[in-house]
């Protein structure tokens, strides 16, 4: 079984391999365990990297093949990362609290210790009193547990209310969004018990381990993001070319044929979005401590249709596609972000790029949705002269609006 | 576990040697750490200016330490996350030997880890909500007991102002700030129920409802007052719907700590004279330096450009770090704080800025009224106030103390006389 | 010693003949001023009454005039003579000074030896109550409402008898009714005598007014008090109060005793803590190892120890509290020692607060109506774009935002703001219709089949619009600003009111529906848009170019968001972000409303301006819940009617 299904997926195996290839590479160059050629912060960079294309692959699952546009996953990826960083808070805040309290004359009593670690923790916001969803914080199994179930549960609640009542298309992408902006709302009232708009921070140093440089621990990060895209991949892989793959780029493709057929389309659905709603909720959970804070801005639903553009400019409906997708797309962002790119200057005007980039990228996306809706990912059936046959216009399948060209590849 | 730590003892080794090197290397770099995309842009893009054209009159006067002095502008796009990566590729990529940067507090507690980590140095120029110190931060803008203590007196003392609303932006300044000022009122004999609070979205845009619930407060007969920590363009908003409501400054007063030159820019005043605001700087200030600064600015920016309060906390701030290099004789991050400490530069309003062991200024607080213009005409100026890390109006951190120079402690509890923590709380 | 004393009186003497030879004899007023130099230039509002009194107290005609130089920030003081004048602004740094006294020009010194007395506002209201009695009488009705506007802001008992006098010699009718209303309410605050002010009261009840309100709290204000013993009967009692009974808990009452002193403080954990540390004893506290201590049992076990030993206070047990509180009564007492005003008071409030409730209510619903508008008129363009043509357009936004700039560039060319709105109405629409003609031809018309990717495609023309607005205007908030005919508010009563600029927002919304079903029901283009909507095919089959019939729907939505930013930047601001913090609010209405319809977009806006005002109504210190509530009910509702308020049914519904 095993042999067959890396057989039918011979990308897999290249990708697989490929990042292997790429994370030995880094760990040989990185500053915390090797030649020192790669700082740390790039190390940084490319371990939330990973995570993104991690999170491309489960909104590649999601939409590229199911054909549902959610523009909430990056809710969920937002979502996993306050979970551990409710943790991550609370042990190295009560590390430096117990150690200060520990030189008091008399020793402090349970309650002390619990209040002083609120009042350091949101103090900043104006209270002391630790919020109700805090009660499981002290133990990082529980928490890590709370980083799929959490975004598993309002991702499988969300859903059912959604495709129950048979909300589509373009209907359900607006309402995804609302369900992200409503939670990003949330989020940003102190009320809310997470910090408001500071959101958690100092999620790079971890409890217990301050003897640690941050450029061992970035590598930690590296490698663990590494392997969680590498699962994750193998997974997606997996779940896409049995009949359960065939099945969902059905509903894709059409619907109500699947549905007369006499499958659940709704509990595939579900399923599917619940399932990527949580690989999205790891994916945050070891980004956030890399990139150090977690806040709700993160969470605005402007992320998540970025989230989108990337699966679409790697390609969809091809899980590699998705993470050159987000590799390339976030790489390129920071770097001309970096103030590094030198200006163009055309005599009359100089281009910055600080200015200019986000018009680029804006125009980008067009360009890529109207002359290559098969992505950067289409260059590879270049390479591989897997060409889709020229049909001179003619549509191939019921729904215009479907991705077919692979199906009538493979 | 020995090999980590000892790579990771050469790592801190190699570092120190660098930095050690880089104070005779040539050009010292200052990093600019300022949002140039995003929501904070519209504040932070003038900052930027600003830092480049003090850096270009400095190395018109011959940098510093003999060496020229070079800029490295990166763009953090006011994601908060990317403020942390961006500090530490200026600190180990571009290796800056000083950062000026940041404007929202979360952006400012998204680099407090990293900059304490690499040992750098940062200049935070903006008014903030205080209860935090980083030994390698220097907070150049106002600390509460510099800005809404001395406005909250004012209200009390001169406008006789008996019911406040505390209406603010919902975020950690606006919060910490009507925190500490309840609390403050409270100890000033102002009853719980005499205090409204409100916070509203960035960006907020339709007021009506809450200026009319700022309206009924004068129900009981005793006279209102609005203390406003709004942020950035929800200010229009909110004057817009004042002016329309027809309510004059003789009859609610408002005062802001989010408002100055630069926001008024968008607005027209005309209706709005008269509502104040409280700041360490305003650009009608009557100096020959702030003459030259304003000059130097409009020459660079252009005619219509203003100057504000953060821009002084980066000009204030910018010499001293400049001065205490040429006195360190060095841009290595510790010999520069240590010179920091007692550096004496003339602020812009005509008195002088000191710098205090604790990383704040000691700097007068203005309180100026709108004009036509949308200039501040000053109403009042009071002594350089120093400014106070821990507020003494809030029970938790009265006992707090800062001092780097002496305690070489951010957060001394002077009840246990023990240092709480050495690292900054983020 | 003598020789001293002279040569003293001779200096003195010289001192004073400089004085006079210099500056020739001082007037009378600037002799008062001088007396009070100190204060007057220390500016504050506690310290400057006497000076003010003084400047009032010298009777002298050249008083009123000098207190207006004074108010209006133009009295200076001259540092080498020390003298105050009027000053002007001559030319450059040299200003002209005007004697006080006389208002003649005395001199022209340079702008280095003058400082600018700057009163503050609460001064220069102390500077408006003393104007009133010059004003209360003065032939010019403007300056006589001046005076009235200073009593309003600052009543004073002192004010009563010069305004009652000046009633009966009151010729504008307005004004007269102005000051005898003023009068009742001045009557009420400070009279003396208690029937007047019952008949003052009772006459104003039902006056909705702020200041009425303001007037009668004062007098129905009440303390709660403690008394060992009987209450006595001097006291204007409201009512007692029993410990542990409603809000008026055991503890409130016992914090009451402890405040005033009568009845020790309960002793906190705190003060435990604090208490222990200071009596270690070699490893113990009262018998109690330190280790123990980090438990709340011991240290009260330590802490009993300790004050039996009496070197801590005791703990106040419950049993004390209980029995403190027996020996007290409790009662709420007035502050106004007259029941009889006091209960008038009561009974005049009481009324009064029906009728602003109810006012309230009507000001909500108004306000509610005006954001309704608002939503409405950033989601018409969306109407048509997404609910007729079925385009997703993230752009939309941005539409808005480019309609909002031209105004503003309009503004720049066109100072006169009424020409400049009526030219910026016409003018955005223009340029929106040509932007949304050009993103239909160049982008959508290749994306009609696939929905999802316009939405991809639209975002990204979003962004880059957003950021080529910032590069070209800055990312500075830009001002425009409404003409002056839609300044300041329609006051239907001191409750309700609403600005003219939302009346006007409300009216445009208005005009647009109408436009909308004009012509989407009554011009050959509707039909068109209509048929082309239901059945490309077929509608091209009958002759109609499907193309173009497209390309014009979708340029009349862009244009109708092009003005609707035009109306939003006036009430709210012009920023590159404008845009997009309408986008998600304004598809939410038209889902919610049900695409396709009109109505039920304008049925979708109105229900969620009406949910978010209730919401910020029944949660009024945080209007951040109510966006999030809103946004939650939104999802909640679409599960039960996911087609929208108003569906439509049969064949047009499509699919």
């Amino acid at each position: 079984m095993q042999k067959s299904f890396v057989m039918r997926n011979p990308s897999t195996l290249v990708f697989l391999g490929a990042l292997a290839m790429f994370t030995i590479l880094v760990t040989v160059l990185a500053e915390g365990s090797g030649a020192g050629l790669i700082s740390t912060s790039f190390v940084k960079t490319l371990g939330k990297t990973l995570c993104l294309a991690l999170i491309a692959v489960a909104m590649d699952l999601v939409w590229g093949y199911t054909g549902i546009l959610s523009l909430g996953h990056f809710a969920f990826f937002g979502l996993g990362g306050y979970m551990i960083g409710m943790w991550l808070m609370y042990e190295r805040t009560r590390g430096i609290v117990e150690a200060s309290l520990a030189e008091a004359k008399i020793p402090p009593t349970a309650q002390e210790v619990t209040d002083a670690i609120g009042n350091q923790i949101f103090g900043v916001v104006g209270s002391s009193e630790f919020p109700i969803i805090w009660s499981v914080a002290d133990s990082l199994a529980l928490q890590l547990a709370l980083v799929v179930l959490v975004p598993g549960a309002l991702a499988a609640a969300f859903g059912w209310l959604a495709f129950r009542s048979r909300v589509t298309g373009v209907y359900l992408s607006i309402l995804t969004q609302a369900m992200t902006l409503a939670l990003a709302l949330y989020l940003f009232q102190n009320d809310s018990g997470l910090r408001g708009n500071n959101g958690l921070s100092g999620l790079q140093n971890l409890p217990g381990l301050d003897h640690v440089a941050q450029s061992t621990v970035s590598i930690w990060f590296f490698w663990a993001s590494a392997f969680a895209l590498a699962l994750g991949y193998l997974f997606a892989a997996w779940m896409v070319s049995g009949k359960f793959g065939s099945v969902i780029r059905g509903i894709r493709d059409n619907e109500a044929r699947v549905r007369f057929l006499g499958y659940p389309v709704e509990t595939y659905k579900l399923f599917l979005f619940t399932v990527t709603a949580m690989i999205a909720g790891i994916a945050g959970a070891l980004y956030y401590p890399q990139a150090g804070i977690i806040n709700p801005a993160e969470v605005a639903p402007i992320a998540s249709i970025y989230l989108a553009v990337w699966v679409a400019i790697g390609g969809r409906g091809r899980l590699y596609g998705a993470v050159i997708g987000a590799a390339f797309v976030s790489l390129v962002s920071s770097w001309f972000t970096g103030g590094q790119v030198p200006d163009v200057n055309l005599g009359f005007y100089t281009v910055k790029w600080v200015d200019w980039w986000l018009i680029v990228l804006g125009l980008s996306f067009v360009a890529v949705t109207l002359f290559a809706p098969k992505g950067i990912g289409g260059l590879f059936d270049l390479w591989s002269e897997h060409r889709s046959p020229n049909r001179h216009g003619a549509d191939l399948g019921p729904s215009a609006g479907s991705l077919q060209e692979k199906e009538a590849v493979e | 576990m020995n090999f980590l730590k000892s790579t990771a003892l050469t790592t801190v080794a190699i570092t120190a040697v660098a930095t050690a090197a880089n104070a005779a290397d040539c050009p010292i770099k200052v990093g600019v750490l300022h949002s140039l995309s995003g929501t904070m842009a519209i504040s932070e893009t003038t900052l930027k200016d600003t830092m480049l054209m003090l850096v270009d009159e400095q190395n018109a006067k011959g940098g510093v330490l003999g060496c020229e002095l070079e800029a490295v502008v990166v763009d953090p796009a006011s994601d908060w996350p990317l403020f942390a990566e961006k500090a530490r590729e200026l600190l180990s990529v571009h290796e800056v030997d000083v950062i000026f940067g940041n404007w929202t507090s979360v952006s400012r507690k998204s680099v407090l880890p990293v900059i304490e980590e690499l040992n750098g140095l940062l200049f935070y120029p903006v008014q903030y909500e205080g209860e935090e110190s980083s030994k390698n931060v220097f907070y150049t803008g106002a600390a509460p007991n510099q800005q809404a203590i001395p406005a909250t007196d004012y209200f009390l003392d001169e406008l006789g102002v008996e019911k406040f609303a505390l209406l603010g932006t919902d975020y950690v300044y606006p919060r910490t700030t009507n925190n500490i000022l309840e609390s403050y009122l409270k100890g000033k004999g102002i009853a719980a129920e005499d205090i409204f609070v409100n916070y509203t979205p960035f960006g907020h845009s339709d007021w009506s409802k809450i200026v009319a619930d700022v309206v009924a407060m004068g129900a009981d007969g005793k006279k209102v007052g609005v203390i406003s920590t709004i942020n950035g363009d929800a200010n229009i908003g909110f004057y817009k719907e004042l002016a329309a409501a027809g309510i004059s400054a003789d009859d609610i007063p408002v005062i802001a700590f989010s408002v100055g030159e630069e926001e008024l820019s968008g607005l027209d005043t005309s209706n709005l004279v008269g509502h104040l605001a409280a700041w360490n700087y305003f650009q009608s200030a009557e100096s020959d330096a702030n003459t030259a600064f304003i000059e130097a600015w409009k020459a660079k920016m252009g005619e219509s450009r203003v100057t504000n309060d953060p821009m002084e906390a980066h000009y204030i701030g910018f010499n001293m770090w400049v001065n205490a290099a040429e006195a360190a004789g060095s841009t290595d991050v510790d010999a520069v704080r240590t010179a920091m400490y007692g550096q004496e530069f003339p602020n812009l309003t005509g008195g002088t800025a000191v710098m205090l062991p604790n990383h704040h200024l000691a700097k007068p607080v203005l309180i100026g009224e709108i004009q036509e213009d949308g200039q501040f005409d000053i109403i009042s100026q009071t002594e350089e106030v120093p400014g106070d890390a821990w507020t003494d109006f809030l029970a938790e951190s009265a006992v707090l103390k800062s001092d780097w120079k002496d305690l070489g402690c951010g957060m001394y509890n002077t009840e246990t006389d023990s240092c709480v923590q050495l690292k900054s709380n983020y | 010693m003598r020789t001293y004393v002279l040569a003293a009186l001779m200096f003195l003497g010289s001192a004073v003949m400089t004085l006079a030879q210099t500056d020739s004899p001082v007037g009378p007023i600037q002799t008062v001023l001088q007396n009070h130099k100190e204060t007057i230039l220390k500016s504050s509002r506690k310290t400057i009454g006497p000076a003010i009194d003084a400047v009032v107290a010298s009777k002298l005609p050249q008083a009123r005039s000098m207190l207006n130089v004074w108010q209006s920030k133009n009295m200076w003081h001259h540092k080498p003579s020390g003298l105050f004048y009027q000053a002007q602004k001559a030319e450059g740094k040299i200003y002209r000074l005007l004697d006080l006294d006389t208002g003649d020009i005395v001199d022209e010194v340079d702008k280095s030896d003058l400082k600018q007395i700057k009163p503050n506002s609460g001064i220069r209201a102390l500077i408006a109550t003393a104007l009133v009695r010059f004003q209360l009488e003065d032939p010019d009705p403007l300056i006589r409402a001046k005076g009235l506007t200073g009593i309003e802001r600052a009543p004073d008992a002192s004010l009563l008898k010069p305004l009652l006098a000046s009633i009966d010699s009151e010729t504008d009718p307005e004004l007269k009714a102005r000051k005898s209303r003023l009068a009742k309410l001045l009557t009420i605050s400070f009279s003396d005598d208690g029937p007047a002010r019952i008949a003052a009261i009772e006459a104003l009840s039902g006056d909705l007014g702020l200041d009425v309100r303001g007037a009668l709290n004062p007098l129905v204000s009440k303390v709660t008090k403690a008394f060992e013993g009987e209450i006595p009967s001097s006291l204007n009692v409201a009512q007692t109060r029993i410990p542990g009974r409603d809000e008026f808990t055991k503890a409130i009452a016992y914090q009451l005793l402890v405040d005033a002193g009568k009845a020790p403080a309960q002793i906190t954990g705190d003060q435990i803590r604090v208490a222990l540390g200071e009596h270690i004893d070699g490893g113990l506290v009262g018998g109690v190892p330190i280790v123990q201590l980090g438990d709340e049992d011991a240290r009260i076990r330590a802490y009993s120890a300790l004050a039996t030993a009496g070197k801590v206070p005791p703990l106040v047990s419950d049993a004390d509290i209980e029995s403190t509180l027996s020996s007290f009564s409790f009662a709420d007492i007035y502050a106004e020692p007259s029941p009889d005003v006091s209960k008038a008071a009561e009974a005049a409030l009481s009324s009064i607060s029906t009728r602003v409730s109810l006012s309230q209510t009507a000001d909500l619903t108004l306000d509610a109506l005006s954001l309704a508008s608002i939503y409405f008129l950033a989601a018409i363009g969306l109407a048509i774009t997404f609910g007729v043509m079925g385009v997703i357009n993230m752009a939309h936004g941005e539409f808005i935002m480019m309609g909002a700039y031209t105004g503003y560039v309009v503004q720049q060319l066109i100072p006169n703001h009424t020409v400049s709105i009526i030219v910026a109405v016409p003018l955005a629409f223009a340029v929106t219709f040509a932007a949304g003609v050009a993103l239909e031809r160049l982008v959508i018309r290749w994306l009609y089949n696939r929905p999802l990717e316009t939405l991809l495609a639209t975002f990204g023309v979003s962004i880059a619009l957003q950021q080529l607005a910032k590069n070209i205007f800055g990312t500075q908030a830009r001002p425009l600003t409404a003409p002056e005919w839609l300044d300041g508010a329609l006051v239907l009563n001191p409750v309700i009111s609403i600005s003219y600029i939302r009346i006007a927002i409300f009216v445009l919304a208005l005009i647009f529906l109408g436009v909308f079903l004009y012509i989407m029901k009554r011009t050959r283009l509707g039909l068109e848009t209509r048929a082309v909507t239901q059945n490309p095919q077929m509608a091209g089959a009958m002759g109609i170019n499907p193309g173009r019939v497209n390309m014009l729907t979708f340029g009349l939505g862009s244009g109708i968001a092009g003005v609707a930013g035009v109306a939003i930047g006036l009430f709210a601001k012009v920023t590159s972000e404008l845009g997009s913090d309408y986008i998600v609010q304004s598809f939410m209405t038209v889902v919610v409303g049900g695409v396709g319809n009109i109505w039920g977009t304008l049925a979708g806006a109105t229900m969620i301006g009406f949910f978010q005002k209730g919401v910020e109504w029944m949660n009024p210190s945080n209007t951040l819940a109510a966006q999030t509530y809103m946004i939650i009910f939104i999802i909640i509702f679409i599960q039960f009617r996911p087609r929208g308020i108003i569906a439509l049914k049969g064949r047009a519904a499509g699919d």
